[in-house]
């Protein structure tokens, strides 16, 4: 066969490529489907992957709004740079609340100091149903858990919102086809391929805003379930829990009382590079209290519909 | 090596069902140290509990829960790894038949396939159909694990019987190359370093193969293609042109023919995430501004000589994924590059047979199978022959009821059908 390669040139450098292929997904699927929103929780992972979607558009303004699945138990840092970047870029922003499926009926208050994680499903999905998404961008990669490794660049979402793995669309070459019929959806992940520490280099090298929690600093911390879990109106100490000060950082971010610190010296994005690189744990298993529930707590929730 | 210069080899694992692909990628990944640790634990863990040994490495990539209950991949599972010397994307694909889309699937971006052979069964046809969606896809090198070689006392003879067969598909499907290595995926064994319990063998271990293998020959990259998808407005007025370059080096200054119109044009300034630049290489996304005023828009392909030909029909080699299966006269919809269009099947020209590799007629094309067709298209497409150009050579079928993405399609066929 004398086929020529279908990807890259070999001189196009790796984040190039990535930066390439992800603005080359964000395209098609704005020009394929009538409605799509980006899924934006202030996290590295959707900043990065706003960033990318602001630079597949420019000049003009982006072709779709932004929303935030808020469970009410965020990082107030996180919440603050999400309304900054959103106003620095002009973006419309749709916040959906998880506290108005709750007043609504549609799923049951865990208390105030419960986890409301697994209620975002619900809220993501009647927000999707509400606006008359049909698809949503979400910046979840490939590399971060076993489910997520089996998922398509474009992944297919019935009528009920639920993902099937056993019936995932052929996805040939880069020809991402985002059709689908009313009242189906899709989800996209232009940062399929990308990996924790792309994540971290293409943040440095193009010199974004993160959140002020992923960089190293001072705070007050208990340990449960072999995590740091920050003090706060979210994490109250139990009996027999101690606080203490440290340095810490957060390597992911979702709800303050199921996200877990790491002790870090990082406090630049350089430092942050060079301790992802050497990492032996993974992001998820060092930080995510919710990936612990089952062997398949992932594959489980994507089911339901989360992200 | 700098981490961002490394070049990266996309592979793909094919062949039967429990040949051992899904268990040589987990020992390669664990015996390289890809694995944080508490990934390690996890499957650990797992593999406990189901009562599958100390540590079932095919639950590396095996992640779905279907998965880990029948002891079968169904879908495929990507995963990143780089060694001192090289960067890898590994597709780990689903044997069995049923699931033979998932695997186009994962070849279908795959520089170098890493083909699993069970010493014991030899070629069986899932794995030659496998080694057949693999050539069409244009994949040129091949590593073949010959596995299971640990109950077979690491007999030689019965490693070259399996090398025979090898040579004779690979040499008659056209691959440019191909290496065999004798393994035990379960102990590893030749899988990261060579073992000294195949005294007999020279080669090198798999994942030496893999570090020197042949990450696609770019000498010919053809000529440059970029397919419209997205039309910028810019500040003052301007209109510039988005997509994803293709072919060869795009340069400013370029003449370039806008198609289907057929309407020649110049390239004033190529623009891509990092700012203006003076060329632009495949795989690079780009907008790209042009001096006349053309009406251009998403679906246009803009092409430097020597030019796509333009029709509205096509003959192809189709993959067909359909739970019905393909005749003549049906309605589908084709994607092809950026632009999406009704078409008709006009005839059905052969189906082929994996066996012999021989094409015969057929009257319709079934789940899983391979043939040729004639289409006929409603607006006129910009085409290459596949095995000239992947992109402009390549286009899926979509089910205008379902939407499902029913067939994979390459314009032309390949030269082992000639
Ligand atoms: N004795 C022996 N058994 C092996 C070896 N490699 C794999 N197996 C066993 O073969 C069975 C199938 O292995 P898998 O890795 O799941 O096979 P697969 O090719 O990924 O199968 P599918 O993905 O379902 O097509 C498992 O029980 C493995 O333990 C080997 O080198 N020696
Ligand atoms: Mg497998």
């Amino acid at each position: 066969m004398t086929v020529t390669p279908l990807r890259t040139h070999p001189s196009l450098d790796h984040l190039d490529a990535l930066e390439s292929q992800a603005v080359f997904i964000l395209r098609e699927v704005a020009a394929e489907c009538e409605r799509p929103v980006l899924l934006f929780s202030g996290g590295k992972d959707s900043a990065v992957l706003l960033h990318l979607a602001v630079k597949a558009f420019s000049p003009q303004r982006l072709p779709f709004p932004v929303m935030h699945v808020d469970t009410g138990q965020n990082f107030p840092e996180v919440l603050e740079f999400r309304d900054r970047t959103v106003e620095r870029l002009g973006a419309r922003l749709v916040v959906a609340r998880v506290q108005d499926s709750i007043d609504r009926g549609r799923v049951v208050d865990p208390g105030p100091l419960g986890s409301r994680n697994r209620l975002q499903s619900v809220t993501l999905l009647d927000a999707i149903t509400e606006h008359g998404f049909d698809a949503a961008f979400g910046g979840a990669r490939r590399d971060e858990d076993k489910a997520r490794a089996k998922e398509r660049i474009l992944s297919f979402r019935n009528g009920f919102g639920q993902w099937d793995p056993r019936a995932q669309r052929p996805e040939l070459w880069q020809l991402y086809q985002g059709r689908v019929n009313h009242g189906e959806h899709l989800r996209a992940f232009p940062l399929s391929d990308w990996t924790e520490l792309d994540i971290w280099q293409y943040i440095e090298r193009e010199q974004m805003a993160l959140p002020s929690i992923y960089f190293a600093h001072q705070r007050e911390v208990l340990k449960r379930d072999s995590m740091w879990l920050a003090v706060g109106p979210h994490v109250v100490p139990r009996e027999g829990e101690v606080t203490e000060w440290r340095s810490v950082r957060f390597r992911t971010v979702g709800d303050a009382n199921c996200t877990g610190a790491v002790e870090s010296d990082a406090d630049t994005l350089a430092a942050i590079v060079h301790e992802v690189a050497v990492a032996n744990v993974s992001e998820r298993g060092a930080t995510r209290a919710d990936d612990r529930f089952s062997e398949t707590a992932m594959e489980d929730r994507k089911r339901e519909g989360y992200f | 090596m700098s981490d961002s210069t490394k070049d990266l080899l996309r592979l793909a694992t094919i062949g039967s069902v429990d040949d051992g692909k899904s268990t040589l990628i987990g020992r390669l990944l664990v015996d390289t140290r890809q694995l944080f640790d508490d990934q390690l634990d996890a499957v650990a863990h797992a593999s406990q509990k189901r009562g599958v040994g100390d540590l079932d490495l095919s639950f590396v990539t095996d992640g779905l829960r279907a998965e880990r209950e029948q002891g079968i991949t169904i879908d495929v599972a990507y995963r990143y790894a780089a060694t001192p010397t090289r960067k890898f994307i590994i597709a780990d694909c689903p044997g069995h038949v049923q699931y033979t889309r998932n695997m186009a699937t994962g070849a279908s971006t795959a520089d170098l396939a890493l083909v699993v052979v069970d010493v014991n069964h030899g070629l069986k046809e899932q794995t030659r159909r496998h080694l057949v969606i693999a050539a069409l896809l244009g994949v040129r090198s091949l590593v073949v694990a010959v596995n299971k070689m640990d109950t077979v006392n690491w007999s030689p003879t019965a490693y070259q019987s399996v090398v025979d067969e090898v040579d004779t598909i690979a040499g008659e499907l056209g691959f440019a190359n191909h290496v065999c290595v004798p393994v035990s995926a379960l102990l590893g064994d030749n899988v990261v370093d060579v073992s000294p319990v195949s005294a007999w063998y020279e080669g090198p271990s798999v994942l030496g193969a893999l570090e020197v293998a042949d990450a696609g020959v770019w000498e010919s990259a053809g000529a440059p293609r970029l397919p419209i998808q997205w039309v910028l407005r810019q500040d003052g007025g301007g209109r510039t042109y988005a997509g994803m370059m293709n072919g060869g080096t795009l340069l400013v200054g370029d003449t370039l023919t806008l198609l289907p119109a057929g309407v020649a044009t110049t390239v004033t300034s190529i623009r891509a995430g990092s700012g203006e630049r003076e060329d632009a290489v495949a795989g690079l996304s780009v907008d790209v501004a042009l001096a006349e005023d053309t009406d251009a828009g998403r679906g246009d392909l803009l092409a430097a000589a020597p030019l796509p030909r333009v029709t509205r029909e096509l003959d192809a080699t189709i993959c067909w994924f359909g739970d019905a299966p393909l005749e003549a006269g049906q309605r589908l919809r084709v994607k092809h590059t950026t632009r999406s269009t009704p078409a008709r099947v006009v005839s059905l020209d052969g189906v082929i047979d994996i066996t012999t590799l021989n094409v015969e007629s057929t009257r319709e094309l079934s789940t899983n199978e391979i043939g040729l067709a004639r289409l006929a298209t409603a607006d006129a497409l910009a085409v290459d022959d596949y095995r000239d150009n992947r992109v402009t050579g390549s286009f899926v079928l979509i089910d205008e009821v379902t939407n499902a993405t029913v067939a994979a399609g390459m314009v032309g066929r390949a030269s082992f059908l000639d």
